[in-house]
């Protein structure tokens, strides 16, 4: 079936735009969650707006299904392909179309890398404020689909607070646009719904971006504690005393362990949890909000506090930090990143139920959050000559998400749900919740073709409904009339 | 009178059930019944039952807005959500708020505050607003400022909007700018649908991207979709301190460069709001800051700088602080009712009907374009609207009073309407033209107008992709029984 497509596709992308041999349609199998792979009948590469609705209406037509792909970086399979479907790639839609300083938005591809929408902005003043910490590769279209936060989300917000409108191809192969760039566009917020739904409502084309202001002063503190409790603390006065930093990240011992074998980030030694605070904002209030923050670090105990605020010495404070997915590949053969989220306020007790089961099982985790959100990323660290350990680790890494559920949180701060957590929807959500949810899809998708099979572990019918129906008059449906 | 066995059928699932009485109209529609469910699971029952008569089905809170939207085409059950009003978790170490969907915003306000947080919303919580805000409070002495009136000393405006009807409606005030509105600060949310089934989406932890986000879905949706019973916000410190600057500009020009000057630094303002009574009025540009005391006060000294010639500072808000809130007034028997006097705005005569309020939205730097098309469009039309609000935001409003003859309403909103179809208001057109950028660009909603007026004109204008709104409708709400015909495209 796929088969036939090609030449309508071909047409469509032009040279270079499909791929069908066999060991390059593999390189597709899998995005940054390696453990699932599945290859790809066929690859697109459109590079313009109209050749993405192109193809989607080629896939609508022969009931093939579709899924988007960006830069493969994300984290939870929602750009696995579907194995009799086309995966549609945006990589060579890279275009930063406008910017706008004056208006405070930019006019992205989808493809374009993140932290490429902030270096163009810069020389204007301003920055693109959600930075996922692949923001060198991540897709700004990826962004979209999965709502993305990073590091500085607590205070500047996640990526459905700064996209005021999106140019989308429909599951049907309509281009159509969500919003309007204001951010006050009349109807429903379908904007709102569609950012994070993870490519299962269809595929983003352009993006309107809001930029930020780029703050007058940034200023990071690193503080050593002995405990992860203490740092915890430490935390908890921060927010009591009214401070909203940009960001505040922990890490606990194995995780520091493993930044300084991979970058000997220098972090203070014999730490048992060391805590970044970043600080951003004008002069006057940075100042004084470092100096409460400092004072608040030493009274719950801190060892050692650095500080920093010229752009070098800030990024040698965080490089740990960024390093730390990939530097615990220097203490364990292999690992799963874990990303769970609980109220702030439990993040003491949930480390404590992390650290006993880690000790029942043999397994070990490191920790590392966003302390400012409860947003938890736990490495749960195995062996996988060993047999079994996989398997031990995985019931490890579920068992910290039954409890986050338990304390009230989520099973997704960041990552999305995709493949990885389909199977953790309904502890989290009852079945009318995932049924109404659905409901959206149905609107969007009724043929299930978009992406199918993520997020939602039972797929909804999209039928009719039964029972009475009111039905506007044609001419109100159909948008000729307004009925008063 | 004999047993009306719907409302038998109602009163089985909620006890309160009652025929309406005159005070239950929505928009000057008169339902057949009225309930006021007490839990969430009564209003399950009542919506579940609702539905095996077929009745529509209106939601109402405060009623501070029922005049915003079209008229319902139906209405045969308005359920009142005040008795919903419980606050059922207020985790301030977590800076998150759980509440009823009828809880009182500014009642949430005063209880937030007591542990020095706030839902960063306009109007600002009772502190901010004792500082002299219009609008927030009723007791408010501070110079500059005015204790809005309405029909019979009634309440001021918006102070009995519930939380539920403020993300129904949509709507916000200056700090949008900053905080973003209400779809931004809402974390979670409970909904019962048409139905009566009930269901959440989010959750009580600001990080969290499980599942889609209905919570954006019926923000601004005037209870088309179904019937919100809980929501839960993130929030915010409340600030220590807080200034406003002031500057007056001749024109659109000199307005634009004192907004963009504001909004360009690095100062940090929570908003930046406009105002003009009148077309031989000059604008009025205001600032405000919030920080700690000793930023506050360095920060407002560098933004009176920045501003020129003819800046002050104030510690209190400018009486005419505050759009929308400060034209919109309390209704009077569902009607969009008394509007407010004073601070220069033809908010009508207390006891009397509201007037026109259109809400523009921009992209912020066409600012001085869509002030000229509005002039334009009023001179043409023979108006002279009071024009304000969130310049920096690219929202601000224009404010026809109730006198204004509804023919010339509607000329002054289809010339603006076509001047921003035209592009008149795209300031991107001064400078390289972008072909890929969203078709429209600019909008021109009637939030709401006198009924003489609303039957003339086309309140919501063109809307972006408004088929697929309408399969989202078909899909929760097949009957078109919630609240028919209040939204866009008659939905």
């Amino acid at each position: 079936m796929i088969k036939q497509l090609i030449p309508r596709m071909a047409e469509i992308c032009g040279p270079g735009g499909v791929i069908t041999d066999p060991a390059e349609l593999r390189t597709y199998e899998t995005d940054g969650l390696t453990s699932h792979r599945v290859t790809p009948a066929l690859v697109v590469l459109p590079s313009a707006a109209e050749e993405v609705a192109a193809v989607v209406a080629e896939c609508a037509a022969a009931k093939v299904p579709f899924v988007a792909r960006g830069s493969g970086t994300g984290l939870s399979g929602g750009a696995l392909p579907h194995a009799e479907g086309v995966l549609i790639v945006t990589s060579k839609m890279r275009r930063i179309i406008a910017i706008d300083p004056a208006s405070q938005r930019a006019i992205v591809e989808p493809g374009c890398t993140n932290l490429s929408v902030s270096e163009a902005a810069r020389p204007f003043g301003y920055f693109y404020a959600p930075d996922p910490s692949s923001q060198v590769i991540c897709s700004v279209g990826g962004n979209v689909a999965e709502n993305s936060g990073g590091a500085h989300c607590l205070k500047h917000g996640f990526t459905v607070h700064h996209v005021t409108g999106l140019e989308i191809v429909t599951p049907s192969g309509e281009l159509t646009w969500l919003g309007d760039g204001t951010g006050a566009a009349p109807g429903y917020d379908l904007l709102g719904a569609f950012t994070g739904s993870e490519g299962t409502l269809g595929i983003v084309t352009k993006i309107v971006v809001k930029l930020t202001k780029i703050p007058q002063l940034v200023k990071c503190l690193l503080a050593a504690f002995e405990t992860t409790g203490a740092g915890g603390n430490a935390v908890s006065a921060i927010i009591g005393a009214g401070i909203v930093p940009a960001a505040i990240e922990m890490m606990d011992a194995l995780a520091i362990e493993a930044a300084e074998a991979a970058v000997s980030c220098r972090y203070p030694e014999g730490a048992g949890a060391v805590l970044i605070v970043e600080l951003d904002g004008p002069q006057a209030e940075v100042e004084r909000e470092c100096a409460a923050v400092r004072a608040l670090c030493e009274q719950a105990g801190a060892t050692e506090i650095r500080e920093a605020d010229d752009p070098a010495e800030r990024a040698a404070i965080w490089v740990g930090r960024r390093s730390a997915f990939a530097a615990v590949g220097r203490i364990a053969p292999a690992y799963i990143v874990q990303d769970g989220v609980v109220p702030r306020s439990a993040l003491g007790a949930v480390l404590d139920r992390i650290a006993k089961l880690s000790a029942e099982s043999g397994i070990r985790v490191a920790n590392v959050f966003h302390a400012g959100d409860g947003n938890l990323h736990p490495l749960v660290l195995y062996d996988d000559s060993v047999p079994g350990a996989a398997e031990a680790a995985e019931t490890v890494s579920g068992a910290i998400l039954d409890l986050c559920i338990s304390y009230g949180g989520s099973i997704t701060g960041e990552h999305g749900v995709g493949v990885d957590k389909s199977r953790y929807m309904p502890k989290m959500f009852g079945a009318d919740d995932l049924d109404t949810m659905q409901l959206l899809r149905c609107a969007f998708d009724p043929a299930s073709l978009c992406n199918p099979g993520k997020i939602f572990p039972t797929p909804r019918l999209c039928g009719e409904v039964p029972g009475p129906r009111r039905a506007p008059h044609p001419l109100v449906a159909s948008g000729q009339v307004d009925q008063f | 009178m004999g047993a009306d066995p719907v409302l038998a059928a109602l009163t089985v699932a909620c006890p309160s059930a009652r025929p309406a009485q005159p005070g239950d109209a929505i928009a000057g529609v008169m339902p057949r019944f009225a309930a006021a469910p007490a839990t969430v699971a009564e209003a399950s029952e009542l919506l579940r039952a609702a539905a095996a008569q077929d009745l529509a089905v209106v939601p109402r809170g405060g009623g501070s807005k029922l005049g915003w939207g079209a008229p319902p085409r139906r209405c045969d059950l308005v359920v009142d959500t005040r008795a919903l009003n419980q606050v059922l978790e207020h985790a301030a170490g977590d800076l998150v708020v759980r509440v009823q969907a009828g809880v009182s915003v500014a009642q949430l306000g005063e209880l937030l505050a007591g542990a020095g947080q706030q839902l960063a919303l306009d109007p600002p919580p009772a502190p901010l607003a004792m500082a002299g805000t219009s609008g927030g409070s009723g007791a408010d002495a501070a110079a500059g400022s005015q204790a809005p009136s309405g029909a019979n000393g009634a309440a001021p405006p918006w102070l009995g909007a519930t939380v539920g009807g403020t993300l129904a409606t949509g709507a916000a005030g200056p700090r949008r700018l900053r905080y973003g509105t209400s779809r931004d600060l809402l974390i979670g949310i409970t909904v019962v649908r048409a139905d009566g089934t009930m269901a959440h989406s989010g959750g009580k932890v600001v990080k969290n991207v499980a599942g889609y986000d209905l919570g954006k879905l019926f923000t601004g949706s005037f209870g088309t979709l179904g019937l919100i019973v809980e929501a839960v916000f993130r929030l915010h410190p409340l600030p220590a301190s807080a200034a406003y600057v002031t500057v007056d500009c001749a024109g659109p020009d000199e307005a634009y460069y004192a907004v963009a000057a504001a909004a360009g630094s690095e100062l940090a303002p929570s908003a930046i709001e406009l105002d003009r009574p009148a077309r031989d009025q000059p604008f009025r540009v205001a600032v405000l800051l919030e920080g700690g005391p000793d930023g506050t006060a360095e920060r407002t000294g560098l933004m009176v700088a920045l501003l020129g010639k003819g800046a002050a500072t104030r510690q209190s808000a400018p009486g005419w602080w505050g759009w929308p809130a400060n034209v919109t007034g309390r209704p009077a028997d569902g009607n969009a009712g008394a509007g407010q006097t004073g601070n220069g705005h033809q908010g009508g005569a207390a006891g009397g009907e509201a007037g026109t309020l259109i809400r523009i939205g921009f992209w912020a730097a066409g600012l001085p374009q869509i002030l000229r098309a509005v002039d334009a469009a009023a001179l043409a039309a023979g108006l002279d609207p009071a024009i304000g609000g969130s310049a920096a935001a690219g929202v601000i409003y224009a404010a026809a009073g109730p006198d204004a003859d509804p023919a010339a309403v509607a000329a002054f909103l289809s010339g603006l309407r076509a001047a921003l179809a035209r592009g008149d208001g795209d300031a991107r057109s001064a400078s390289a033209q972008v072909p890929d950028g969203p078709p429209v660009l600019a909008s021109a909603v009637v939030v709401h107008a006198p009924p003489r007026a609303r039957n003339l004109i086309d309140l919501w204008g063109p809307v972006p992709s408004l088929s697929l709104m309408r399969a989202v409708k078909d899909q929760f709400d097949p009957g078109h029984r919630m609240a028919p015909g209040r939204f866009a495209g008659g939905i």
